[in-house]
């Protein structure tokens, strides 16, 4: 059990790795001076500002220092948490801009990922057992996977928020608020957290939907199933059984899937002008504000390892076969 | 009388058409015996064995009626089969292997299965059983992946005689074993009989030499038919249809007569079961075939308890 968690952690650790080397190479490597190009295209008024930002870039990457020296630096200043300064919200660290983002991309991600699982999971098992359900349900599951998220995101804002006008489809509160802990407050994000979440939600419930009533139908053909049926056991505790085996599936397939989950809210976001991390690498990239993007990837990157990690512990709990694969004690 | 079979006739819908997996099988399983159902792969030993406790999704009930104990069983209706399943009737299938839910520690599911049929579970008594054939109760902690392909089969055979069946099928129960747990296996089916856990059973194989060791009575399927059933002596001894006759003298150990043995197979295939020959199904591969044979023989009892589907055995 121990040496699986190990080799697995490993892993983890070798990515993120290789992903924070990654995000510093790009700056280093590219061609031309990105501070130089930086300082000018930040458009910066006040000389003094842009001497203090030289001075600090130039520190931060340390060009006269050796190669080895630079990265290694890097990695000094990743662990204090200094993901440097950012440009478009000058002078206000990349960590803060970051952590400001944040609960909103979580609060639009996770009860996203999670609903639409279990919803999808359940609603798929159910329209396994119901033919003029499987044959209405499955078509449009098969429709809604297919959709980018993108489009859905741009369908609902134009329907439900231009064209019928019932919802709100930019920001994350009303522009004539200022958070506050109110119910005014409260009902405003709640109104622009709606098609955000919904456009995310239905493309991922059509994805589980179709991939658990597959596995079901694949667990109602197994042969365990064929024995209990053969021993006349209630038709209850069969499905309790098949419904369990498929959901294991689904687990992997979750951990899979979180990338993809990921980016589509990050492009959601950017359709709805919604202040979390999405938006943050739009107004990054348009300032060409290099460390907001850098420490966004980063921080990305450190996310979805995280929640793959997790749900890799949470498989080896529900699955008994893996557990005893790994030799651990029964 | 434990099990009436007549005229059972059960096909399985495919895209091409209807396959005969069961066309026309008629025997009796008295109180106590074991017959032994033996016949070459895909000759419908399986196809009869479930047909009797389940039918597929996709085999279906042309005709004929089984009665068990003087009740008819209504195959045909998976919902009032129930009632008699693993009461009455229970089945050791081909594949015990991957019979038990990957995912369950083998006692809960015995547990949950048993409530699930508004049984009580007697520890004491599954204990007793398991020790029966040779398992310690340990088995009940753990998960199918922890077990053996032989120890898997015998916790099947445990639990589908939980609740003594009057009739059993165990259908290839030896055929994924080595010489030494296939006698055990053998073994431990005498057993369930011998100590009154199952009434009656058919012992579903393609190794007449094994069966013959416990077989009371052994029935040779062909091509979805009977072709031949007599006492187990008989069948090896003194086998009438032509079928029978190949297949014993091919066996070195059982074979009697040894001026008839031979090593290799019978010659040929046995016919396609989806658009099967009318007449006599052996009639290609048989070296005695005649023009009467494109007639089909009847089933017919040319001794006392030795029927025959030959008209030369006539
Ligand atoms: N699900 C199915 N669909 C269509 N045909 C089938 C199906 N299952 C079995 N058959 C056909 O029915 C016939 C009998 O099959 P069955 O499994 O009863 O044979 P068997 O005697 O048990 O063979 P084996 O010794 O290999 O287990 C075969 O010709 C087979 O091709
Ligand atoms: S009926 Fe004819 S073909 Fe069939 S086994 Fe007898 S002799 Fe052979
Ligand atoms: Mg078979």
């Amino acid at each position: 059990m121990s040496r699986y968690f190990g080799r697995k952690l490993l892993i983890y650790g070798l990515t993120f790795f290789v992903a924070v080397t990654i995000n510093w190479m790009i700056p280093r490597f590219m061609p031309g001076d990105p501070v130089q190009s930086m300082l000018a295209r930040a458009n910066i008024a006040q000389p003094e500002a842009v001497e203090a930002m030289r001075a600090h870039y130039t520190d931060l990457f340390g060009f006269d220092l050796p190669l080895w020296k630079q990265y290694a630096n890097f990695w000094a200043a990743l662990f204090r948490g200094d993901l440097g300064i950012s440009i478009w919200l000058f002078p206000t660290p990349v960590t803060d801009v970051i952590a400001r983002a944040v609960p909103y991309t979580l609060g639009l991600l996770l009860p996203a990922v999670l609903l639409s699982w279990i919803a999808g999971n359940r609603f798929g098992a159910f329209a396994a057992r119901r033919k003029w359900l499987d044959n209405t349900a499955l078509p449009i599951g098969y429709v809604l996977t297919a959709t980018p998220y993108m489009w859905l995101a741009i369908l609902l804002a134009w329907g439900l928020g231009v064209v019928a006008g019932v919802l709100p489809v930019a920001g994350a509160y009303s522009f004539a608020m200022r958070p506050e802990w109110s119910w005014d407050f409260a009902g405003s994000l709640l109104q622009h957290w709606l098609l955000p979440f919904a456009s995310l939600f239905l493309v991922a419930f059509g994805g589980w939907a179709i991939g658990m009533r597959n596995m079901i139908i694949y667990e109602l053909e197994a042969d365990y199933v064929h024995y209990l049926q053969s021993l006349g056991a209630s038709r209850r505790l069969v499905r309790r059984y098949a419904f369990r085996n498929a959901v294991l599936p689904q687990i992997t397939g979750l951990a899979l899937q979180l990338g993809v989950l990921v980016a589509g809210a990050l492009v959601t976001e950017i359709v709805f002008s919604y202040p979390g991390l999405g938006h943050l690498i739009l107004q990054a990239i348009q300032n060409q504000d290099f460390f907001l993007l850098q420490g966004t990837f980063l921080f990305i990157v450190i996310g979805v390892l995280i929640a793959n990690f997790v749900i890799d512990v949470a498989y080896v709990v529900v699955d008994p076969r893996t557990r005893i694969g790994m030799g651990g004690a029964a | 009388m434990s099990l009436t079979v007549t005229d059972l006739r059960v096909h399985y819908r495919t895209a091409r058409g209807d396959v005969q997996a069961l066309d026309g099988v008629t025997f009796t399983v008295a109180d106590g015996e074991i017959v032994g159902l033996a016949g070459e792969s895909g000759s419908g030993k399986s196809t009869l064995g479930t047909s009797l406790i389940r039918l597929n999704g996709r085999m279906r009930h042309v005709g004929g009626t089984v009665e068990l104990d003087g009740v008819p069983l209504p195959i045909g209706d998976s919902a009032a089969m129930d009632r008699f399943r693993f009461r009455s009737i229970s089945v050791v299938p081909q594949y015990s292997m991957s019979a038990l839910n990957p995912t369950r520690k083998i006692g809960r599911m015995v547990a949950e299965l048993l409530a699930s049929r508004g049984e009580r579970l007697d520890p004491a008594e599954l204990e007793r059983r398991l020790a029966l054939v040779g398992l310690s109760s340990d088995v009940l902690g753990r998960y199918p992946i922890e077990l053996s392909g032989g120890m898997k089969q015998r916790v099947v055979m445990v639990v589908s005689t939980l609740l003594n069946p009057s009739l059993l099928i165990a259908d290839e129960v030896t055929s994924a074993l080595d010489v030494s747990s296939q006698k055990a296996v053998a073994g431990t089916l005498l057993g369930l009989r011998d100590k009154g856990l199952v009434t009656s059973m058919i012992v579903v194989t393609h190794d007449i030499s094994l069966v013959y060791q416990i077989a009371d009575t052994i029935a040779v399927m062909y091509a979805g038919r009977l072709a031949e059933k007599a006492p187990a002596d008989v069948v090896v001894t003194e086998p009438r249809h032509p079928y029978t006759r190949l297949l014993i003298s091919s066996l070195p150990e059982v074979g009697v007569r040894r001026a008839e043995r031979r090593l290799d197979g019978i010659p040929g295939a046995p016919p396609s079961l989806l658009d099967p020959p009318e007449g006599c199904r052996f009639r290609d591969r048989c070296p005695l075939a005649y023009d009467r044979c494109a007639e089909r023989p009847p089933f017919a009892e040319v001794a006392p308890g030795h029927f025959v589907a030959c008209w030369k055995a006539a």
